[in-house]
């Protein structure tokens, strides 16, 4: 069990997962979006590589209509 | 004539209208609007991925940006780090360099924060950023962010989403005045004819959200300030006639019986 903190939401993963497996259980497009994981930006061919680890706090972002 | 062309840093526009993706009813009126308004660039925002929500549109679905510039923006950042932070991770997601600053001091009036926005910019410029900084109305401020490598200055025209229009035309007219980097009017235009008056003190361009999403008919007043933008910036290259204190005929009286 990894817990993790998700967009400011606390979650436990079953299993182990990278970003890129998180961000498909999640249904979300690695196109579209860019992650930081504890307060670094990652690069998106590094998603695979990189396994997430207890009390890892990820941040995914995207454009949204704004001023 | 010289073609009039209207250019940030090296990238050149279409048209002097900018326009926000904020506010409206629907992602498919933002895209009508936009597409109405003629603008080839739009601010954006950034903002977390709602993981629970599997189906929700996103913008990029609707708003194409390889049709269509995005400009991200800070809306929403109070400190110079969070719009740090902010803009880094727009660069990742979309590869651009020109990004929108807004670092934000005051929750009532969302004025600009300007110590923390000076701060900003000069970390921005240094990692390769073309920033457009918004701004407060004061002419030495504005010069000082051209000093340290601004690419546009975004002076505010009155309060984010007040609609109260230009409210400090003389100072708007030093700023231009003295600019060498395009001055662009971003905030508090309410009206299309706010857009004319922008263009004719010699703005750059004008940058609308609110003005346009908030209207009864976003689509038609898209169209209006498409038309009230490239009308202000006639007037501003063709050069107003001057003005009289007394009458002055329009009619010569040689003949009048």
């Amino acid at each position: 069990m990894t817990r993790i903190q998700l967009n400011g939401r606390k979650l436990e993963l079953n299993g182990r997962h990278s970003l890129a497996t998180l961000l498909k259980k999640y249904k979300i497009n690695d196109k579209k979006i860019a992650v930081e994981l504890n307060g670094k930006i990652i690069n998106q061919n590094k998603y695979k590589l990189i396994y997430i680890k207890n009390m890892d706090k990820i941040e995914i972002v995207h454009f949204i209509g704004g001023g | 004539m010289k073609k009039d062309i209207f250019k940030i840093s090296n990238e050149i526009l279409k048209s002097r209208l900018i326009v926000g993706t904020g506010k409206y009813r629907s992602l498919k009126e933002t895209a009508a609007a936009v597409k109405v308004s003629g603008a080839s660039m739009v601010t954006v925002a950034v903002r977390r991925v709602n993981i629970l929500d599997k189906k929700k549109p996103s913008l990029t679905d609707y708003l194409n940006p390889k049709k269509i510039k995005y400009l991200p923006n800070t809306a929403g950042c109070f400190t110079a780090n969070d719009s740090l932070r902010t803009l880094r991770l727009a660069r990742e997601m979309g590869g651009w360099k020109m990004v929108k600053l807004e670092v934000l001091g005051d929750k009532k009036t969302l004025y600009p924060d300007m110590l923390e926005t000076l701060k900003a910019t000069k970390v921005l410029v240094k990692e390769g950023f073309k920033v457009l900084v918004y701004s407060s109305d004061d002419p030495l401020l504005a010069k000082e962010l051209e000093y340290l490598g601004a690419s546009a200055v975004m002076p505010l025209a009155s309060p984010i989403g007040s609609g109260q229009g230009i409210q400090n035309k003389i100072n708007l007219s030093i700023i231009i005045k003295n600019a060498k980097v395009p001055i662009i009017v971003d905030a508090g235009i309410g009206t299309p004819s706010d857009a004319t008056i922008a263009m004719e003190l010699g703005c750059d361009g004008v940058l609308v959200n609110s003005a346009i999403a908030k209207a009864k008919n976003p689509i038609l007043m898209a169209e209006s300030f498409k038309n009230a933008v490239v009308s202000g910036r006639q007037s501003f290259t063709a050069g107003r006639m001057k003005k009289l204190f007394y009458a002055n005929a329009s009619t010569p009286s040689t003949g009048l019986i």
